[in-house]
């Protein structure tokens, strides 16, 4: 199944988040990515939701019920830059601080931190390259790693 | 100009009035206790519920009864938890429904305060739309804002949420406008690519059925619904919720398919060729297994809520609008097209002769509800409002009563709320005092609200009860007898306790009781004389009968169980 990503204009008000969540779980929808912050405009939020449902003209729908929200794009593929942004912070010593360091910073990943046994990551890019990123410092062991959320917006007008 | 200050409570009861709101239903506590102190000065009927699930249902039987807004007030923690249940009903019967409830001061949010619950998070899916006012300013606007989200569109229930502190907050009443809501704009009239489309499917169709529910009486469409039927000589059924949007007694009409459907009508849609869906959801007690849905058939589906078009059935024409609008519409398309439906009609006719609803009253036997409830209407005023509880009765009372209008039949369909019958019938009769509204309950769904038959006497509330006493949760004994090898797990009532004839006397009303055929139609005479106070009749009926025609949960609409010998079918 392929992903679909939605792209939700919301008014910027306490509660819409929950709204969205609340109306997401209660249709029984999965959903791989949600992510949640300010626009351009004022009072106005974007949500970029990404599934793999077949059903996503459901969700559309019922997300559209909600009175908070005024409008969802569904984005197409070819015509999409998504982004992300992960920090990882993994274990590092002397045998193999200068192997992670070059294999991070080789995969577009900004070093933050270094301590005596611990390095830490910053990298924004695709989901894939970050998936990339933490397959390959996996093996020096990854203490902890929190990923922000996939945004996305269309490339044409 | 500046305006004498009011406090926020002062605004809500100014609101309502400004709203042209007549009467309200409650139920006073901490919280919300300064909104009803302007309302002791206020011409608008405040009915005090014995509890808030009552005055809940109250304010949906005022509102299934008018097709406007209903209102209940109550406070916070447990006065609005206690709401959950109607405003999930409302939701679900898109009922128009206004609750305002009390929340403990601003500060207090948050901190597990006593009579604290969380209400906007609690009712954000048991709502069409909630609010949580964080000032007095906002109150008028907010009310009103409700008011339409609650009415428009499909209709729904609207919470708002007001701390103490805010109703005691003083500020200058400004007048509230209706502006855009940029995420709320409902579609009402159609497209009209798509009426092209379904009048073209009409036109090619032998079979075509108008499948119409609740949404032809919340869109008041039963006058175009008329026309569309029966210029077109196209037959009819009607959902439990669209029961009266089409007269019984109509040579097209063929009344409620599903689960206890008659067999003509659940079947007219296994052998349609076209469904004319229209302000129906395809609900699973109509389609049963949806896969085995009317497999012949092509679909249109109008319904002015897009999520409901596809939900269950992809159509052939989605159409979304106001019932009103995409009939009109139709009929507009079809102009002068001749549709030659009598073989069909002649089909369905055959099949109704050869499947009747039935039943067998004897004359020495226990009482049978279908007796009982077509010798009441024999008796009851022809424009008499009749208001269910949940289970046996109802499906017999949808079977068996002819409703030849709409917003005489209300009823619980979508939640399946056992207790609706009795509260809903109090807010009909606030509603329409010169009416007869006939609450037509079962005893376990009475047991369940019978309280509020103390606000029917103390209200001088005077509507007709008949609770149909089986001694037993009906439907549950059914599927047990069906289903679970007559083990009868904790179905059992008893016939005897509480003595119903007791009970009504002592909450003020007056009470009756029939166990014969012989006594049915002067206890119902004797009820319908009795205009000054509640009547309660408690009719003792035969604990073992079941309702056919059935056709099982999950099961398919093409094997119909016609009665008790048919269940080895399954």
């Amino acid at each position: 199944m392929s992903e679909r990503i939605l792209s939700v204009l919301v008014e910027d008000k306490p509660g819409v988040l929950a709204r969205v969540a609340s109306t997401i779980s209660r249709r029984g929808f999965n959903i791989n990515s949600l992510a949640v912050g300010p626009t351009n405009i004022e009072g106005r939020s974007k949500m970029t939701i990404v599934t793999e449902l077949e059903s996503v003209e459901q969700v559309k729908k019922q997300l559209n019920k909600l009175i908070n929200v005024i409008k969802i794009v569904e984005l197409d593929p070819d015509n999409t830059i998504e982004s992300e942004v992960l920090l990882l912070k993994v274990s590092i010593n002397k045998d193999t601080q200068t192997s992670v360091i070059e294999k991070a910073s080789l995969s577009g990943a900004k070093s933050v931190d270094v301590g005596q046994d611990y390095a830490v990551f910053e990298m924004t890019g695709s989901s894939k390259d970050l998936d990339k990123l933490e397959n390959l410092l996996k093996p020096f062991g990854i203490i902890e790693m929190i990923r922000g959320g996939r945004i996305a917006i269309q490339t044409k007008l | 100009m500046s305006e004498e200050k009011l406090s926020g409570a002062e605004l809500v009861v100014r609101s309502l009035e400004y709203m042209n709101i007549s009467t309200i239903f409650g139920l006073p506590g901490g919280a919300i206790l300064p909104a009803y102190d302007p309302l002791y000065d206020s011409p608008i009927r405040h009915i005090l519920a014995r509890h808030e699930q009552g005055s809940g249902h109250m304010a949906e039987g005022y509102a299934q009864a008018t097709g406007e807004l209903g209102v209940v007030i109550a406070t916070s923690g447990p006065g609005a938890t206690n709401l959950i249940t109607p405003l999930t009903n409302a939701l679900m019967d898109s009922t128009p429904l206004l609750a305002i409830t009390g929340q403990v001061a601003s500060e207090a949010i948050g901190n597990d305060a006593f009579q604290e619950a969380y209400t906007v998070g609690l009712t954000m899916a048991a709502t069409k739309h909630n609010y949580l006012i964080t000032s007095a300013e906002e109150i008028p606007q907010v009310l009103l804002e409700a008011k339409h989200i609650a009415t428009t569109g499909r209709p729904g229930p609207v919470l708002v949420d007001i701390p103490k502190d805010i109703l005691n907050q003083k500020v200058e009443w400004i007048e509230p406008k209706l502006i855009e809501m940029p995420g709320y704009k409902p579609t009402l009239e159609p497209n009209p690519k798509m009426i092209s489309q379904a009048a073209e499917l009409i036109k090619q169709s032998k079979k075509p059925i108008l499948y119409v529910g609740g949404g032809i009486i919340h869109s008041k469409a039963n006058q175009e619904l008329f026309e569309l039927a029966t210029k077109f000589k196209i037959p009819v059924v009607t959902t439990l919720m669209g029961r009266g949007a089409f007269p019984d007694g109509n040579e097209l009409c063929f009344e409620m398919p599903g689960m206890h459907g008659n067999y003509t009508a659940t079947t007219s849609i296994q052998k349609s060729d076209l469904l004319i869906a229209i302000g129906v959801r395809f609900d699973d007690r109509v389609t049963a297994n949806p896969k085995f849905f009317a497999q012949n058939a092509k679909v249109i589906h109008a319904d002015i809520d897009p999520a409901e078009i596809g939900k269950i059935r992809e159509p052939e024409v989605p159409i979304v609008g106001d019932a009103k609008s995409v009939i009109t519409g139709l009929i507009e398309k079809l102009a002068d097209t001749d549709l030659n439906t009598s073989d069909w009609l002649d089909e369905l006719n055959q099949m109704k002769k050869e499947y009747p609803l039935s039943y067998n009253q004897e004359e020495k036997g226990p009482l049978k509800v279908p007796f009982v409830l077509e010798e009441l209407q024999k008796l009851a005023d022809d424009d008499a409002i009749v208001v269910s509880g949940v289970g046996q009765h109802q499906m017999w009372i949808s079977q068996h009563w002819n409703f030849t209008s709409p917003n005489t039949w209300l009823n619980s369909g979508g939640l399946g709320t056992m207790g609706y019958s009795l509260p809903a019938a109090i807010g009909a009769k606030a509603a329409y005092p010169d009416r007869q509204i006939l609450a037509l309950d079962g005893d376990g769904c009475f047991q369940m609200t019978c309280q509020e038959l103390i606000t029917a006497s103390t209200e001088n509330i005077p509507i007709k009860i008949v609770v149909f006493n089986n001694g037993n949760h009906g439907m549950v004994r059914q599927w047990q007898k069906i289903f679970y090898k007559n083990r009868f797990s904790a179905s059992e009532l008893t016939h005897h306790t509480p003595d119903y004839v007791a009970l009504a006397e002592s909450m003020g009303a007056t009470g009756l009781r029939m166990i014969e055929k012989s006594d049915v139609k002067k206890v119902f005479e004797k009820m319908l004389e009795i205009d000054d106070k509640p009547v309660l009749v408690e009719c003792i009926v035969d604990p073992e009968d079941m309702v056919f025609p059935m056709v099982p949960a999950g099961g398919s609409n093409d094997v119909v169980i016609l009665n008790e010998d048919d269940l080895k079918k399954l």
